[in-house]
């Protein structure tokens, strides 16, 4: 909230030309350097970690960096994994520029991806699988806007605080998908597993070319930048994050904060049901208990550490789908158990957390001579 | 800091090996024959003390074998993760077999990596192949547990004095349904009197309604407790702790009940691995689908605990050496708790009728929906 704050007060202008551009650089460099620091601190953290239960770090990193790095079937293991964070990250980082703290997306990725397989089903064998396919899309977008907006309505009409209430709504949403997929949409040719009806091969979403990765990467990355243009380019965004930086000096101002935050819960909830549709419709091929496999938590984790920043989003989702897909190699070469990769997990999110209170306080970030602070 | 560097010299030097094998793809795979890698993904932590430790224990055992290497990966989400970790197993560690033990790994993820891996045999364990659908490279394997908990109802049944016995189970699917039915065939065998009280809980792992279920199961009387659910540890500690008996299930839980076990239904994967970890050392074909019971050393007992009577311990093994001689558990005719007859005549242990299951049978308390 204090960095949205800060971002709209516009900065003091020290000189003209190319002195400004420097400055700025250094001033924006402060977002790249502290959660680097951060980043370097967990490391060190975790290595002490490692030393105790008598690990090897250096082994460790190395596992990290080809598990998820090191080859080409390394990469695409870690763009696949991070596909879905960058949506769900999304749907926690933009009501975070209005002020909100919003941890629903794993519900409105079950309810989106719930609504495509189910709307699927009347069209399969009838509609051509591209009109088939962007019905789903829409549909599962529309579903996750509304199970989030719902939360947005709830905190502007009712004042119901929305991390609880959309830490809620997942649990019915994840009840809701289960009720159908175990009963009236149950496919009964696959006994063991209750799930909707396949899609097929035709209603899938295909991979990129030459790749192993769904399209789903692709769609995340165009939306990332089309967020980030929206909240910093435009009227919308910037009475947004007005909003977000002091709510009563916003309706003071007669912005129409209500709208405002209906909006962006709702854009939030397109987000993570997008990555729902991509769940059914490029991976699974219908819905089932699988699709609530805490994508939409590890994206909350994924916002704050890219600071809400929808391009920071993207490289920290593929930094951390980095992580996870080098787990396996982790657990496999150095006998750790699978929590290994949750306690790295938790020590970054620990470290980024305690270097916020860092922010402001290096000269050399401030804009040099007599550190102007804003 | 010499020892240090040594073994990272040699980490680097074998996982520069690795990765060459991983470039070269499936046609050096071939080369690998006089060694074998066996890689194996589980849905769950592999100290549950339930269907993933039952797997563990199995592989911890293969590990000791001569030119077999294992690696093993946990806590791995039915989604394109599992694909991901066999891949890589594949792609990193050169696995020539990779196994999955979850249902949502197999359609779509190990039908679709069998497919692009056809040199790498791809097996998963629940009866899923189907010759028609599946490549050949895929396969499944299980065991016909319900013989095992045959054997914990023979034991159960002479160790109630309330001739009430409670069930806790995930979900009415037949593979549950066989193990409450044979449960009850065996308690009734040895005592005519006795009566399954089943609850469902409705997902394979939730600790907290296993919890409440078992409570309410002793608090209805019953005095012997068993369960099918992933990780039966919370339905024994909650058990043992009421003081109420307890029978086993996937794996071993007798250090959880010091005073109240019985015995328990235990898979014996040890024996299904073994034979495709020799049959690929001999570079020969594996089978699609293997299963079996107690006559072909797929299924075992747990050794009876402080619950068992002589008299049930004398019994359960006689029964045990009856199913080895493929004696059938059910024997016709039997209806089922609404009185409807569903087995006409006596089937074979094996007879695909049964995998067909979808009743409770007469003595058992409870309903599917």
């Amino acid at each position: 909230m204090q960095e949205a704050a800060r971002a709209i007060v516009p900065a003091p202008i020290a000189k003209e030309g190319a002195s400004e551009v420097w400055l700025r650089l250094r001033r924006d460099s402060e977002f790249i350097a502290i959660p680097l620091l951060a980043l370097s601190g967990a490391a060190f953290l975790f290595s002490l970690f490692l030393f105790a239960i008598g690990k090897n770090p250096i082994e460790f990193f190395e596992l990290v960096y080809r598990g998820g790095f090191g080859t080409a079937f390394s990469i695409q293991n870690t763009l696949q994994r991070s596909a879905p964070l960058i949506l769900t990250a999304l749907a926690v980082a933009i009501p975070a520029r209005i002020g909100m703290v919003m941890i629903g997306g794993e519900g409105a990725l079950v309810i989106g991806g719930f609504a495509s397989a189910a709307i699927a089903i009347p069209m399969i064998d009838r509609f051509p699988p591209m009109l088939a396919l962007i019905i789903m899309a829409v549909v599962g977008s529309l579903a996750g806007a509304v199970w989030v907006g719902i939360a947005g309505f709830l905190r502007h009409a009712r004042g119901v605080n929305e991390t609880i209430s959309s830490l809620l709504l997942t649990y019915i949403g994840v009840a809701i998908m289960n009720f159908f997929v175990e009963g009236s949409l149950r496919d009964l040719t696959n006994p063991n597993k209750p799930s909707t009806k396949p899609l097929g091969d035709v209603y899938m979403v295909g991979k990129i070319p030459g790749t192993d990765v769904h399209w789903g990467l692709f769609a995340g990355i165009v939306i990332a930048i089309g967020l980030h243009v929206l909240m910093t380019r435009t009227t919308f965004g910037f009475a947004a994050r007005m909003t977000g930086g002091n709510p009563r000096a916003a309706r003071a101002q007669g912005l129409p904060v209500g709208k405002l935050i209906i909006a962006c819960t709702a854009i939030a909830g397109a987000c993570a049901g997008l990555a729902g549709f991509y769940e059914v419709a490029a991976i699974q091929g219908r819905a089932n208990a699988s699709l609530a496999a805490g994508y939409g938590f590890t994206g909350i984790l994924v916002a704050f550490l890219a600071r809400h920043n929808p391009i920071a989003i993207i490289f920290v989702a593929i930094l951390f789908g980095g992580i996870v897909a080098s787990g396996g190699l982790i657990q496999r070469r150095m006998g750790l158990p699978d929590a290994t990769v949750l306690v790295l997990q938790g020590m970054i999110f620990l470290t980024l957390l305690t270097s916020e209170t860092l922010y402001g306080r290096f000269a050399f970030f401030q804009g040099g001579a007599g550190g102007e602070r804003t | 800091m010499t020892d240090f560097r040594v073994s990272r010299r040699h980490f680097l030097h074998g996982a520069s090996a690795l990765g060459a094998v991983g470039l070269l793809g499936a046609t050096s795979r071939p080369a690998l024959a006089a060694g074998v890698t066996i890689g194996i993904v589980y849905v769950g932590p592999r100290d549950d003390f339930g269907w993933n430790q039952a797997h563990a224990v199995a592989i911890k055992a293969l590990k000791s074998l001569p030119g077999v290497k294992a690696v093993e990966e946990e806590n791995v989400a039915e989604t394109d993760a599992c694909a991901k970790a066999m891949e890589s197993m594949v792609n990193l560690d050169g696995a020539n077999i990779v196994l999955g033990t979850s249902f949502g790994y197999f359609t779509p993820f190990m039908a679709d990596l069998a497919k692009k891996y056809p040199k790498v045999e791809f097996r998963h364990a629940a009866p899923l192949w189907d010759a028609t659908k599946h490549p050949k490279n895929l396969g499944s394997y299980f065991g016909y547990l319900n013989q095992a908990h045959y054997v914990d109802g023979i034991a159960a049944g002479l160790s109630t004095k309330s001739n009430k016995l409670g069930f806790v189970a995930a979900k009415p699917i037949s593979s549950v349904l066989s193990n409450i039915n044979s449960f009850l065939l065996g308690a009734r065998k040895v005592n005519p009197n006795a009566t399954v009280q089943v609850i469902f809980t409705g997902d394979w792992s939730l600790p907290v309604r296993e919890a409440e279920a078992t409570n309410a199961l002793i608090d209805a009387g019953c005095d012997v407790i068993t369960c099918h659910v992933d990780g039966p540890k919370v339905v024994i500690e909650t058990a043992e702790k009421r003081g109420a008996k307890t029978c086993g299930h996937n794996a071993s839980q007798a250090p959880l009940a010091p005073k109240g076990f019985i015995t328990g239904a235990e898979y014996k994967w040890e024996t299904i691995y073994k034979s495709y970890a020799e049959k690929l050392a001999k570079g020969e074909p594996l089978p699609n689908m293997l299963s079996g019971g107690y006559d072909s050393d797929m299924v075992m007992n747990t050794a009876f605990g402080a619950g068992a009577s002589d008299e049930a311990r004398k019994a359960a093994t006689a029964a045990i050496a009856d199913l080895k001689a493929k004696k059938p558990i059910y024997v016709g005719p039997l209806k089922d708790n609404t009185g409807k007859l569903v087995i006409e005549k006596t089937y074979d242990n094996y007879d695909p009728y049964l995998d067909q299951m979808n009743y409770l049978l007469e003595g058992v308390v409870g309903s599917l929906t």
